[in-house]
Order: C-alpha cells, then sequence, then structure tokens
C-alpha cells in the first residue's frame, strides 16, 4: 500500500495529515499489518486535550493491545465513530476511512519535525531487513 | 539461584519448519526462547485460523514442545516409580497406548509444568512439556529421579512435532496413514506410518479444544517440509490453514486449558488452578502432595474462573480486578476476544467469594473498570461425536 506523500509519519507508525490548522490522526498500513485483525478501538472524545507524544488512546487486535499516541498536540474536533462497529476499516483502508481522530492543531510547526512518506518507508524498510 | 526461565539474551531457536514458516511469510515472534509463527496472513490470519480448527482443520508445528523418555533400567517398574513421584496424576491407571494430563509439582504444591504423560511401555513413558520450561523441566527431571533405577533421556530436539486439529482432522489424518484412526480413541496413541514414514507416534491429543492428533516425525528439515506439505495439501478438500501461536492461544483459552505462567505458575497451587480432577491423592506419595494436603485443609484464598465482558472492553493478562466495593481482589491471567463466541472472554483468580456464576466483578482497562461477569466455564466445549464418547 502506498503512503500518501502529503501525510507525516511517526516512528510509532501514526500518520498525521495536516489540512491548515486541523488534522487527522491515523495508524500507517505497517502498523495495522503488524497488530493483524483490529477488533477494538479507544478513542477520546470530542474536546478533549491531546499533547503530542502521549497516548490518545489504543486499537486492539485478537492478540495485542498497541498504544497510539499523538503526533502532534492539539484538542479533538471529532472521534471516527464508524470504527466503533467496524473497527476492521482500520485493517483495510488504514490511510483513509480508518482514520482515528481529527484536531485542531495547537502549534501546527510540531508537524514538521515528523517524517515524510519517503522517510518512514525506508525506515520501515530498514525494520522489515531487521526481522527477516 | 538457578534461572528458571529460558535465556532470553541468546538468539531464539528454531524449529525444523522455522525456514517454511518465513517463505509462507508468518508473522514470527519470540516465544519462550523460539521462533515461532504467530499467524499467517496471507491464509486470512489468526481470525481465519482459529474458525478453520473449530469448524474444519488446522495445522501446527509445535515443535518447541520437548519430549522426555523415562524407562526402567533393570528392575521392572522402575519408570513407573519414577514418573509417579513426579507427576500428580496416576499413571499406573495407564494402559500401553494411553496418555494423561497430568502436572509436575514443586514440594510447594506449585507447578513446574503441566504435562502430558504418556505409556509407550511397560516400563517405558514419553512426558511431553513446555517450550519455554525445558531446561528446567529436564533438569527437575534428572535431579528428582536420582533415586529410581530409569533412565531419563531428553528427545525434544528428535522429533518434529505436528499438531492437526480440528474435527476433519481424522479425515485428513486417514488418507496419510494406514492406521485405523477409529480405533485410537481421545488421549490414546499409536505408533503408524505416516506419508510412509514407519513408527510415527499418532496421539489423539491437542491443546484446542478439539478433536485432532499430535504427530511426532523425524525432525530432519526435509521430512519435516515434505510432510507438512502433504498434510496441507490432503487438508485443501477441507479448507486447511496452517495456524500459529495466536489462534493456539485463543482455541485453548476458549477451552479453559491452562498455560503456564498465566494460569499455572510455580506461585498457584493445583487446587487454586482447579486442576483437582488430575492429582489423585490416593495414589500415594508425589512431591507436592504434603503441601497440597496442607493446603486443602487450609481452604482456597483464591480460585481460578471464567470472565465475560459486559462493557465494552478486552480484559487482558495482568489487568487488576475489582469487586462491587471497589476492592482489589484479584487479576486476570488470559483474556481476549473469543472467535467462536464473539465476546470478550478472560481467566482470572478471585477469592471464593467471588467466584459464583453471574457475580459482578470489574476490571481496570487503562484507568476504567469495566463491568464483567463470572461464567461458566469452559467457554466453548465441542459436541461430541458418537464414536468418540467411550
Amino acid at each position: 500500500m502506498a503512503y500518501p506523500q502529503q501525510y507525516r509519519y511517526t516512528k510509532e507508525h501514526e500518520w498525521i495529515d495536516v489540512q491548515g490548522d486541523t488534522a487527522k490522526i491515523g495508524i500507517t498500513d505497517y502498523a495495522q499489518h503488524e497488530l493483524g485483525d483490529v477488533v477494538f478501538v479507544e478513542l477520546p472524545s470530542a474536546g478533549a486535550k491531546l499533547e503530542k507524544g502521549k497516548s490518545l488512546g489504543s486499537v486492539e487486535s485478537v492478540k495485542a493491545v498497541s498504544d497510539i499516541y499523538t503526533p502532534a498536540s492539539g484538542q479533538v474536533v471529532e472521534a471516527n465513530s464508524e470504527l466503533q462497529n467496524k473497527p476492521e476499516t482500520i485493517n483495510t483502508d488504514p490511510h483513509g476511512a480508518g482514520w482515528l481522530v481529527k484536531i485542531k492543531l495547537a502549534n501546527p510547526a510540531e508537524v514538521n519535525a515528523l517524517m515524510d512518506a519517503a522517510a518512514y518507508e525506508a525506515y520501515i524498510a530498514e525494520k522489515k531487513e531487521a526481522s527477516a | 539461584m538457578e534461572s528458571v526461565n529460558s535465556p532470553t539474551n541468546s538468539a531464539p531457536r528454531k524449529t525444523p519448519l522455522n525456514a517454511l514458516h518465513r517463505r509462507l511469510s508468518a508473522k514470527m515472534v519470540n516465544f519462550g526462547g523460539w521462533d515461532m509463527p504467530v499467524e499467517y496472513p496471507s491464509g486470512g490470519g489468526l481470525v481465519a485460523e482459529h474458525k478453520a480448527v473449530r469448524g474444519a482443520v488446522g495445522l501446527f508445528d509445535v515443535s518447541h514442545m520437548g519430549d522426555i523418555r523415562i524407562h526402567s533400567r533393570r528392575t521392572p517398574g522402575g519408570a513407573l516409580a519414577a514418573v509417579q513421584h513426579l507427576t500428580m496424576n496416576d499413571a499406573s491407571r495407564l494402559a500401553i497406548g494411553q496418555a494423561q494430563y497430568s502436572a509436575m509439582l514443586y514440594p510447594e504444591g506449585t507447578f513446574v509444568d503441566d504435562v502430558i504423560v504418556h505409556r509407550l511401555g511397560q516400563d517405558e513413558f514419553l512426558l511431553v512439556i513446555n517450550a519455554g520450561t525445558r531446561e528446567k523441566d529436564v533438569n527437575w527431571v534428572r535431579r528428582n529421579t536420582g533415586n529410581f533405577d530409569c533412565t531419563v533421556e531428553d528427545l525434544s530436539d528428535k522429533y518434529t512435532q505436528l499438531a492437526i486439529q480440528g474435527p476433519r482432522a481424522a479425515d485428513l489424518l486417514s488418507k496419510l496413514t494406514d492406521t485405523n484412526l477409529n480405533m485410537v480413541k481421545n488421549y490414546w496413541f499409536t505408533h503408524g506410518t505416516v506419508c510412509g514414514l514407519p513408527n510415527i507416534l499418532i496421539a489423539r491429543t491437542g491443546y484446542t479444544g478439539e478433536d485432532g492428533f499430535e504427530i511426532y516425525i523425524p525432525s530432519h528439515v526435509a521430512t519435516s517440509e515434505r510432510v507438512w506439505h502433504t498434510v496441507i495439501d490432503a487438508g485443501k478438500e477441507y479448507g486447511i490453514l496452517p495456524c500459529g501461536l495466536g489462534a493456539r492461544n485463543t482455541l485453548r483459552l476458549e477451552a479453559k486449558m491452562a498455560l503456564y505462567e498465566h494460569e499455572i505458575s510455580d506461585k498457584i497451587n493445583v487446587w487454586e488452578a482447579g486442576l483437582d480432577r488430575y492429582c489423585k491423592m490416593e495414589k500415594g506419595e508425589f512431591i507436592g502432595r504434603a503441601a497440597l494436603d496442607e493446603e486443602r485443609k487450609a481452604g482456597l484464598m483464591r480460585t481460578l474462573v471464567g470472565l465475560e465482558m459486559v462493557e465494552r472492553g478486552i480484559a487482558r493478562d495482568g489487568y487488576r480486578c475489582f469487586n462491587e466495593s471497589g476492592e482489589a481482589i484479584g487479576v486476570v491471567t488470559s483474556g481476549s476476544p473469543s472467535p467462536t463466541l464473539c465476546k470478550n472472554i478472560a481467566l482470572a483468580y478471585v477469592p471464593p467469594t467471588s467466584s459464583a456464576v453471574g457475580t459482578t466483578i470489574y476490571v481496570e482497562i487503562r484507568q476504567q473498570k469495566c463491568k464483567a461477569q463470572v461464567v461458566a466455564t469452559p467457554f466453548y466445549k465441542r459436541l461430541k461425536k458418537a464414536s468418540a464418547i467411550s
């Protein structure tokens, strides 16, 4: 699966898609693949204040719980309520319909420190090599 | 102090099928010091594997399990006396060709490991033990059989152990062997030709709560791979899937089968684990018996129960349990979504006063107390075919 050029990526395998002063956050195709079938998602409510690097919620497969870390600080505008009934959307469309939260960015410049698509792809290629 | 766990800093060990798992693009994990497949995404992954075993058949590489052979040296009965001393079930009740679930205990009545004891001959037994406890178990057996006239052999690396599990397992395996599998009842075994290999141990055992077989073939890589592929090909018509440790765990959890370091450990005794029916106090002396006798008189402080989540959330190993008054009363030992029941289930240790079916228990999941309820176990029990009832 291709990694969208306009997104930015974290080492913990979250993506962030900035549109003006708001942004959508999700987990990458690599992350959903590592996790396996997603069966449960726990997300913050609208209005919650998120701090960069802190956990914003969790995504669970049958066998594991994965904390999701906030790529950039901000306030939750909307959580993806579709995921409550269809958590598997994270597996089928991690970079699109499987988004987790939409936030209003507190400091849009924070995003600049994150990896772009090329850097992220190189990063996961290295990880795949290490585990092979 | 001697270490009870396998070294984790050394390179993980590999079964003879390791390269094959990697060719199948299995997701690999370190399990008890072994590099093992957790699931095969190319076959559909954990849930598909779980359902294949419940509905048809699945194939597991369980070569990481250990095998200890104990046989009499000069005196007939030496091996039996040793096994009786080492394990809590009554091995004297085993006919040749029969197996039993049992455990090796510390003098405190807690678990060294759970084992399946097979009686290979009048004076010959095979103990199948867990992967993560292999060295500890072998040392334990050697150290505690010095006074018995028997020989202890670690055969763990001699076998590739394959588990063929599910309601179609017998149909599948009967295509690959000359043995009449109808004559091999649950927890019995035989020797026969499998895939052209003579004298293969075929046991009607498993760790899934389903009918199935475990076969022990030579650990030669090419032979092991050939047998794997032959089983997969023969199982295609039933929808066989290769299955990893992930499905093995959800299957055994639904069937309430214990996992070492979770439901049983060196801190948990037989009564707490609810394994009374495999512990034969009346058979005479065995390691742990005296302590168990005392503990039985003293009464239970905690007991293993099944939980079903009432509120949204998945209980996981190590999560704390609370009663309705908010007091911490216990801990979850295993927890997962159940692919068969489509519910979130768990096993937990709680005081007997909180163990009645229907009791409300709160499981703390990421600082939130989520409501759960004690339910009857096993969570899943297969319907036995008339032919399987002995």
